[in-house]
C-alpha cells in the first residue's frame, strides 16, 4: 500500500476579481494513502468542495500541485484524469436509461461492447440495481438514483473515487443505511476515496481519516478517535461533537508526560505530549459533556447549580452554572441515575482520561 | 500586483486547458472568425461608407442629411411611426395578455393562437390585406368613406394600422410571459389585505409588470423601425428610413447616402435594444422560469371584462378580417372589379414564381440547420465554457438582433462584392450570400433558446460526462444536445419562419440567379397584381405551417412535450 498515493501540495485556490478576492482553499497539504477513505469535513464555505473539484479537475488551482502516483496532474483536463466523481445531485443523464448512464464512461473510452456489458452488469449487481437496466433515471427513487450515480463512477475503476456530499439529498434513515453500504463497498473494492461532507456523524462513521477544514485551511487530520479525543484547536473541538471550554493551569509536568493540571480548584492528573507545557502555563481545557459527572450535594468543590434539565430518553442533558461558565453535561442511561431538577445544587467532577488541553490564546 | 500575476496565471492555465482540447480551441477560433466576418464586418462597412469620403474621415454625408429636410424627414417619420406603433401595440398586447391570464375570457386557446398568428406570416401580408380592404378599390373603402370622409390608406394612418396588427403579438408574448410569471400569492396577499381588484391591479400587477411593459414597448419600437415590407407597400408619401435607404441604393446607386440613412436607422434601434437588454431586463421583478404558475384571481366584474373582452375580440376580428381577405382575394379574378372566383392566380403565381418558391425553400432549408446548430453551440460556449473573449462573443452574436435588416443588407453588399483581406471570396450574386445572411441573422434566436435551455440544466450533468472521460465536444454532442433538443427544434422553427418571411435584409442580396418568395410577392404588389400576391402569401404561410407541424411532431417524438408555438418570440 502506498503511503502517498494522492498528494495535495500547498494547494491554493483564489476566486473573484481584484477587489473581491476570496481565498477558497489556502495552502492545503494532504497525503491520501492507497485504499483509504478520507473525508473532508467542514462547515459550508470551508473549501472542501473546491478542493474536491480541483482533484477532479473542474477547478484549476491558483497555485500548488496535485500529485497522483507521483505524477503531477494539475494540468490534466478532467476527462483525462483517472478520477470519477459522485455528484451531490447525482447528475444523471435524464435522456438515457440506467444502463446507458452507467456504461457511458466505458463507451466514451471505446471499450469493446462485450467488456462494457460485463462490467456494467457486474457493478449493477454490486450496488443492487440488477433488473433496472431499462428504467429512466427519472423513474427511480432518490436512493436508487444515488446508486446509479455511484455505479456510474465505480464502473470506471477509478484510481480515486470522489464523493461530493452524495447523501445530502436522501432522507435521514436512508442516509444512515446508504453510508454503511458505501463504506462496505469501498473497503471491499479497496478504492482510494475522498469524501466531502458537512455532516460530522457521516464523516466519523465512514472514514479512515478525517480532514477538518475551516476558512480554506486544514485544521486537523486524524482518525475519527483522534479528532474527537484530541482536537487540535478550539474550532475542531467545537465542530466535532459538543465541548465545554474551561480555563486551567498546569501545575507540574514529569519527564514521562504525566501532568498535573488545576481546573476549577481541583487537581487532575493527565497524560500529554512531553514538553508541551511547563509549570504555570495557562491553558484551556476541552471537556466533553459526557465526561462530566454530577453528584448530589454542595460540599465538595467545584459545585454548580442546575439551570436546565432535559430528559431525552437515552440520556439526560443538563446545563450547569459553575462560576463564570455554563457547562453542558450529558449523562447516559438516566434510568439508573439520580435525576436532578432545575435549581438544584450539584457537585461536579471530570473524567481524567478524557481531559484535553489547548493553549489559551486559541479561539 | 499579486492578483495581476494570479490573473495572468489563470489565463495561461485556461489557455493550456483549451489547448489540450484542440477541437474546442479551433471551434472557438472559427466561430470568432465567422462572427467577425459575417456580423461585425458588414456593419462596420456601413459605418465606414457613411463616414469616409475619398479615403478621408468626412461628415459631409451626415451634414447633408441633417441640413436637407428631404433626408432628415424620414428619420422623424420613422421615429414617430415607431413610437405610435409601440404604444398602441404594447397596449393591445397587454390587454390581450391580461385577458388571457387574469379574466374568465372563454376560448382562451383560440384567442392565444390568433394573437400569435401574425408572427408566422411575412409582415407585409397585413399591408396587402389593408390595400385589398381599404385601398382605392378596397371592399370596405366606400363604407369607411361615408364615416370619415375622403382618406388614403397609403400613409401614416395605414402604416400604424398594419404595423400594430403585425407587431402587437410580440408585445403580447412578452407580457403574457410576465403576467404568467407573477406569483399569484402576491395578488392574493394584496386582496387579503383588503385591496379591491382595481387596487390589486394598480398596486401589484401593474407595477410588477412594468419592466415587462417597457421591454415589450422597446421590442415593438425596434420592429416598427426596422420594418421594411410594410412601408414599402403602404407608406405612400410618408417616407421612412428603411425604404429611403433602400431607394437611395437601388434607385440612385448612392451607397454613401444610403449607408448614412441606414446608420440613422441603426442608432435608435441599437439604443432601444441595449436599453431593453441591459437596463429593463435587469429591472425585472419576475424571472421567467418556464414554469408558469398561473394567477388564481380572476377578474369577473363587468367594468373590467367589458373593455378587455372588447379589445380582445376586436383585435382577433381584425386578424381574421385581414387574413381572410388574403384568402378571399387570392381567388378573385380582379379585386374590386371582377369578383368571379378563379384559380388563375395560383396558376400565374406558380408560373411566375416557381423558381422563387424553390429558391426560398432550398436556401431556407440550408440556412436553418446551420443557424440552429451554430446557435446552440455558441450558447453552450457562452454559458458553459470559460475562455478569453466570451463576453465579446456574446455581444457580437447578439448584435444582429439590434441591427435592422436594411443595415445588414447594405453591409453585405459592401462587404462581399469584392475580395477583402479578411474574406477573399466575392459572394455577391451567389446563393451563399443569401444563406450566410439568413444564418447569421437568425442565429441569435437559436442562441437565445439555447441559453434559456442551458440555464435549466444542472452543469454537474455535463461535468459528470467530462469526469467519465468525454471531451467538450463529445459532451456537447452526447449530453447537452439531446437535453436541449426541444429548445433546439423550436429554435429551428423560428429560424425557418424567419428565413422564409425575411425581406428587409435579403432584398439587397438577391440576384437573378437566386431569388426569394418574399421578393416575388413584393414584386407582384409593386405591379398591383394583388391577387397573385395574395395567393403566394398564402402558399408561404402554408409552407411555414407545414414546417411547424413537422417539427412539432419531431419534438413530440423526443417526448418532452414542449410546445413550440409557446416558445416562439
Amino acid at each position: 500500500m502506498k503511503e502517498d498515493f494522492l498528494e495535495l501540495r500547498e494547494l491554493v485556490k483564489i476566486f473573484g476579481g481584484d477587489k473581491n478576492e476570496v481565498v477558497a482553499v489556502d495552502r492545503v497539504n494532504l497525503k491520501v494513502h492507497e485504499g483509504e477513505m478520507v473525508t473532508l469535513l467542514g462547515p459550508s464555505g470551508c473549501g472542501k468542495t473546491t478542493t474536491l473539484r480541483m482533484i477532479a479537475g473542474f477547478e484549476h488551482p491558483t497555485s500548488g500541485e496535485i500529485i497522483l502516483e507521483g505524477e503531477r496532474i494539475k494540468n490534466v483536463p478532467p476527462n483525462k484524469r483517472p478520477t470519477t466523481m459522485v455528484f451531490q445531485n447525482y447528475a444523471l443523464f435524464p435522456h438515457m436509461t440506467v444502463y446507458e448512464n452507467i456504461s457511458y464512461g466505458l463507451k466514451i473510452h471505446g471499450r469493446p461492447e462485450k467488456e462494457i456489458k460485463r462490467r456494467t452488469e457486474e457493478v449493477m449487481r454490486l450496488v443492487g440495481l440488477t433488473g433496472m437496466e431499462r428504467r429512466s433515471p427519472t423513474q427511480l427513487s432518490g436512493g436508487q438514483q444515488q446508486r446509479v450515480s455511484l455505479a456510474r463512477s465505480l464502473v470506471m475503476e477509478p484510481k480515486v473515487l470522489l464523493l461530493d456530499e452524495p447523501l445530502s439529498n436522501l432522507d435521514a434513515k436512508l442516509r444512515v443505511a446508504t453510508r454503511m453500504e458505501i463504506r462496505k463497498l469501498q473497503q471491499r473494492l479497496g478504492i482510494t476515496s475522498v469524501y466531502v461532507t458537512h455532516d460530522q456523524e457521516e464523516a466519523m462513521t465512514l472514514s479512515d481519516r478525517v480532514v477538518i477544514m475551516h476558512e480554506g485551511r486544514i485544521q486537523q487530520v486524524g482518525t475519527p478517535r483522534e479528532v474527537y479525543g484530541k482536537p487540535a484547536n478550539r474550532f475542531v473541538a467545537d465542530f466535532i461533537g459538543k465541548a465545554n471550554f474551561i480555563k486551567g493551569k498546569i501545575l507540574r509536568q514529569t519527564s514521562d508526560g504525566e501532568t498535573q493540571v488545576e481546573v476549577l480548584g481541583k487537581t487532575y492528573n493527565i497524560k500529554v505530549e512531553r514538553g508541551a507545557w511547563s509549570a504555570g502555563d495557562e491553558v484551556v481545557m476541552v471537556i466533553r459533556p459526557e465526561s462530566i459527572v454530577v453528584g448530589p450535594g454542595s460540599l465538595e468543590a467545584p459545585t454548580g447549580k442546575i439551570r436546565q434539565s432535559v430528559y431525552l430518553g437515552s440520556q439526560m442533558v443538563y446545563e450547569v452554572e459553575v462560576g463564570e461558565y455554563i457547562l453542558s453535561v450529558e449523562i447516559a442511561n438516566p434510568g439508573h441515575e439520580r435525576v436532578f431538577a432545575e435549581g438544584e445544587e450539584v457537585s461536579l467532577s471530570f473524567l481524567e482520561r478524557s481531559l484535553h488541553v489547548l493553549p489559551p490564546e486559541d479561539k | 500586483m499579486r492578483s495581476l500575476t494570479r490573473k495572468s496565471g489563470e489565463v495561461i492555465a485556461n489557455l493550456r486547458l483549451i489547448w489540450k482540447e484542440p477541437l474546442l480551441f479551433t471551434s472557438i477560433i472559427a466561430i470568432f472568425y465567422f462572427l467577425i466576418v459575417f456580423v461585425a464586418y458588414p456593419v462596420f462597412g456601413v459605418i465606414k461608407t457613411s463616414l469616409v469620403v475619398k479615403g478621408k474621415l468626412d461628415f459631409s454625408n451626415y451634414l447633408a442629411v441633417f441640413s436637407a429636410r428631404y433626408y432628415f424627414q424620414p428619420f422623424l417619420n420613422s421615429m414617430f411611426l415607431g413610437i405610435c406603433t409601440a404604444c398602441i401595440g404594447t397596449f393591445i398586447g397587454f390587454i390581450f395578455a391580461f385577458g388571457l391570464t387574469r379574466t374568465t375570457l372563454p376560448f382562451k386557446p383560440f384567442f392565444r393562437q390568433t394573437a400569435t398568428f401574425p408572427i408566422i406570416s411575412p409582415p407585409f401580408v397585413v399591408s396587402l390585406a389593408a390595400i385589398l380592404l381599404f385601398g382605392r378599390a378596397g371592399s370596405l373603402t366606400p363604407y369607411v368613406k361615408e364615416v370619415i370622409g375622403e382618406y388614403s390608406i397609403y400613409g401614416l394612418g395605414g402604416l400604424i394600422l398594419v404595423e400594430t396588427i403585425a407587431y402587437a403579438p410580440t408585445a403580447f408574448l412578452v407580457l403574457y410571459g410576465v403576467l404568467m410569471a407573477i406569483d399569484p400569492a402576491l395578488e392574493e396577499a394584496s386582496m387579503d389585505l383588503g385591496a379591491s381588484r382595481v387596487k390589486v391591479f394598480g398596486t401589484v400587477t401593474l407595477p410588477l409588470s412594468f419592466p415587462g411593459i417597457a421591454s415589450a414597448w422597446l421590442l415593438v419600437f425596434i420592429q416598427s423601425l426596422a420594418d421594411f415590407g410594410n412601408p414599402m407597400v403602404i407608406s405612400g408619401n410618408y417616407r421612412v428610413l428603411s425604404v429611403q435607404a433602400f431607394l437611395q441604393i437601388t434607385g440612385m446607386y448612392d451607397l454613401a447616402r444610403g449607408s448614412t440613412l441606414a446608420i440613422l436607422l441603426l442608432m435608435p434601434t441599437a439604443v432601444a435594444f441595449f436599453l431593453q437588454k441591459y437596463w429593463v431586463a435587469r429591472k425585472s421583478y419576475v424571472t421567467v422560469t418556464g414554469k408558469p404558475t398561473g394567477a388564481t384571481i380572476k377578474n369577473v366584474e363587468w367594468y373590467i371584462k367589458l373593455p378587455v373582452y372588447s379589445i380582445c375580440i376586436l383585435y382577433t376580428a381584425g386578424v381574421f378580417l385581414f387574413y381572410g381577405t388574403i384568402v378571399y382575394g387570392s381567388f378573385q379574378t380582379l379585386w374590386g372589379v371582377n369578383p368571379t372566383l378563379t384559380l388563375k392566380n395560383y396558376v400565374q403565381m406558380f408560373q411566375v414564381g416557381k423558381d422563387y418558391i424553390l429558391d426560398s425553400l432550398t436556401l431556407s432549408s440550408l440556412a436553418t440547420p446551420i443557424s440552429g446548430v451554430l446557435g446552440m453551440f455558441i450558447a453552450f460556449l457562452i454559458i458553459r465554457k470559460k475562455f478569453m473573449g466570451r463576453g465579446l462573443m456574446d455581444f457580437i452574436s447578439m448584435l444582429t438582433f439590434a441591427v435592422p435588416g436594411t443595415v445588414v443588407g447594405i453591409g453585405y453588399i459592401l462587404a462581399f462584392n469584392r475580395p477583402s483581406p479578411i474574406f477573399p471570396i466575392v459572394l455577391t450574386g451567389t446563393a451563399w450570400i443569401i444563406i450566410l445572411l439568413l444564418v447569421f441573422r437568425n442565429m441569435p434566436v437559436g442562441i437565445q433558446s439555447g441559453i434559456a435551455a442551458l440555464h435549466q440544466i444542472d452543469p454537474s450533468i455535463e461535468e459528470a460526462s467530462t469526469d467519465l472521460g468525454a471531451d467538450s465536444n463529445t459532451t456537447f454532442r452526447r449530453i447537452t444536445l439531446p437535453m436541449i433538443a426541444p429548445a433546439f427544434f423550436s429554435g429551428l422553427v423560428y429560424s425557418f419562419v424567419k428565413a422564409m418571411t425575411a425581406i428587409s435584409a435579403v432584398i439587397f442580396v438577391v440576384s437573378g440567379r437566386w431569388n426569394l418568395i418574399t421578393v416575388a410577392i413584393l414584386g407582384f404588389v409593386d405591379n398591383s397584381q394583388y391577387a397573385p400576391a395574395a395567393a403566394m402569401s398564402l402558399l408561404l404561410i402554408a409552407i411555414v405551417l407545414i414546417a411547424l407541424g413537422i417539427i412539432q411532431m419531431i419534438v413530440n417524438r423526443i417526448g418532452r412535450g414542449t410546445r413550440i408555438t409557446s416558445i416562439i418570440g
